[in-house]
């Protein structure tokens, strides 16, 4: 008989989502100055101007919403790539949205453009996350299949890494290279409605894309002729689930950096909870994902070390290890 | 449904994999695509089930082209087994078989009576009912063939292709599969099955396709078929021609040229 427990779908994804509205309360509600979530709610939804009022609409909401979002993002595009690469170590970063998006970035830091308004940076990481996208669509056109794919990231990637080096190399300025370095090591501080208003309807639209696979996903796991055979287009699967995750990712690295392992261990953790089947794993990795990347942020907050602790730093430090866990226990099982 | 293969021809890489066949398969007929390695057997039943594009040449479906019938509503209509395939995540083994229902299941809607029903039907006719609530990398390399069969029997398709379908399978299993195609006949489907046991070839097999080098080398009843000097050409091998209650039967027997001193 099949081993794990496996509960129903609707109590996994009323359960994390429960998790997720819980989280990012606890999100609102805590920060470094004492502050009553209560009273600048009901502040906020009078339309009274106080300080409390506009630190939550200012600050701690969209730090929340960030977290969620991004979180979702992550963990949805992780669980959309291991099924359509059918490879468990695939993650967003796997076909070089995420590095082009971080060299967007940064190539706004190192041309000064950073100050020049607030959303430069942002929107140099979807330029990024864009050209990237070109890149992989032009190769997929040409009938690329899997391996190509995950080659054709490693590429992207290795070059957005050398470039964003280089931009480090050259910068003229150290200070900027402190920025750029902590920068890439990706948080959720001190982010403004501005880059939710811009980052949602990009994500949105990525989310709506990568779920839409989802019976394609399901086919695939019998391998690319067989899912062909059950009517699905592949090539315009692969298309699909690169413009999402490149929607998507693209925006969360513009707004937040690279947050890592999100994307690979929580599609890891969940699966045996929907009986390994890739279609169902999308919702609920999202869910996941907003879980983990909101309870991280709270974590760095509540441990209280300064200078505050990097999210992608804190998700890779417990990411790591407990990915090494799971793989060992993986080959115990022989899988 | 019809197909009809009009001289075809497929390159890949350079290499020509098939040149000018023409092959019709038809309701309610077991066709058996037979012939050497590398004679191109998989690469026509993939051209068949619309899998890879013809460089030359045409495949149509009841006279329809892939484009016009579209790969959504041919895939309702024809089922396709692909030669050791695999399942890439441990699903349960009878919700493998459902994945064959996805063709007729609309987006985000449930399972209809319908889909557990043919679901059902498929895991009883494969004797796998019982490996139904299993995981399937718990299960043996014939009992995942078995399940495969029945996810592509649970398509309820009205053509059914099958690369090799019996290679990993016991010789109960392999009868039993081969009975179950002829069935899939009898109730009016058409079967197109790659083999490389000729004995069952011209045992359930209403027509046999001899490949060789990419092309047809005989098409017609098995009798015609398997003769001394087809084998020698396409295999390379004598046979021993018997009789079994009345049923020829063609056994392998020496290599052309060997030296068995």
């Amino acid at each position: 008989m099949s081993r794990g427990f496996e509960p129903p779908l609707p109590l996994v994804i009323g359960g994390l989502s429960g998790l997720v509205l819980l989280l990012m309360a606890a999100s609102a509600a805590v920060g470094y100055a004492p502050f009553d979530v209560g009273a600048a709610a009901s502040d906020l939804l009078a339309g009274r101007e106080t300080l409390p009022a506009l630190i939550l609409a200012d600050l701690r909401l969209p730090r929340a919403l960030l977290g969620a979002m991004t979180g979702f993002t992550l963990g949805l595009a992780g669980a959309a790539l291991q099924g359509l690469l059918r490879n468990p170590l695939a993650e967003p970063g796997v076909i070089g949205i995420s590095g082009a998006a971080a060299l967007g970035a940064v190539t706004v830091f190192y041309s000064g453009l950073a100050g020049a308004f607030t959303l430069a940076l942002p929107l140099g990481g979807i330029t990024g996350a864009f050209l990237a996208t070109l890149l992989l669509y032009a190769l997929v056109g040409r009938g690329a299949g899997t391996t190509t794919l995950i080659l054709a990231g490693v590429a992207i990637s290795a070059f957005s890494g050398a470039l964003t080096a280089l931009a480090l190399n050259l910068s003229p300025n150290p200070y900027a290279v402190v920025e750029i370095t902590f920068w890439l090591l990706g948080s959720l501080t001190d982010r403004s409605t501005e880059h939710v208003l811009l980052a949602l309807p990009l994500m949105a639209a990525g989310w709506l894309l990568l779920l839409s696979g989802a019976r394609a996903l399901d086919g695939l796991s019998l391998g690319d002729d067989t899912a062909a055979s059950l009517g699905f287009d592949l090539k315009r699967l692969r298309l699909m689930l690169i413009g999402g995750t490149a929607l998507s990712v693209g925006a969360a690295v513009a707004v937040t950096g690279a947050i890592g392992f999100i994307g690979l261990v929580v599609p890891h953790v969940l699966r045996p909870l929907v009986g390994h089947r890739p279609g169902r794993l999308l919702f609920v990795s999202g869910l996941g994902g907003a879980a983990l990347l909101l309870a991280a942020d709270l974590g760095v907050r509540l441990i209280g070390i300064r200078p505050e602790l990097k999210l992608g730093v804190v998700t890779a430090l417990i990411g790591a290890p407990f990915l090494f866990s799971l793989i060992y226990r993986l080959r115990r099982e022989g899988a | 449904m019809r197909i009809e293969a009009q001289g075809i021809a497929v390159t890949m890489g350079g290499e020509a994999i098939l040149q000018e066949v023409s092959l019709t398969c038809r309701p309610g007929e077991v066709l058996g695509l037979i012939g050497p390695n590398g004679a191109g057997k998989t690469t026509l039943l993939r051209s068949l089930a619309g899998l890879v594009a013809p460089d030359r040449g045409t495949v149509a479906y009841d006279g329809m082209s892939l484009g016009q019938i579209g790969r959504p509503r041919l895939a309702r209509r024809l089922a396709y087994l692909a030669q050791e395939a695999d399942a890439y995540w441990p699903i349960r083994g009878d919700r493998l078989v459902m994945l064959g229902r996805l063709p007729h299941r609309r987006p985000l809607a449930g399972e209809s009576a319908a889909d557990r029903a043919a679901v059902a039907a498929a895991l009883a006719a494969t004797e796998t009912t019982a490996l139904a609530g299993r995981r399937f990398d718990t299960l043996s390399g014939g009992e995942r063939t078995r399940l495969l069969l029945a996810r592509a029997l649970a398509v309820e398709a009205e053509m059914l292709l099958a690369d090799e379908p019996v290679a990993a399978l016991d010789p109960y299993h392999q009868l039993h599969t081969m009975e179950l195609l002829q069935a899939a006949a009898l109730r009016g489907a058409g079967v197109v099955v790659v083999l490389h046991d000729l004995t069952l070839a011209a045992r359930y097999c209403d027509r046999l396709v001899l490949l060789h080098e990419g092309r047809v080398l005989a098409d017609g009843p098995a009798a015609a078929v398997l003769n001394d000097e087809n084998l020698a050409r396409a295999y390379h091998i004598e046979a021993r021609h018997l009789s079994v209650d009345g049923l020829p039967v063609t056994l392998p027997w020496s290599r052309i040229g060997a030296d068995y001193s």
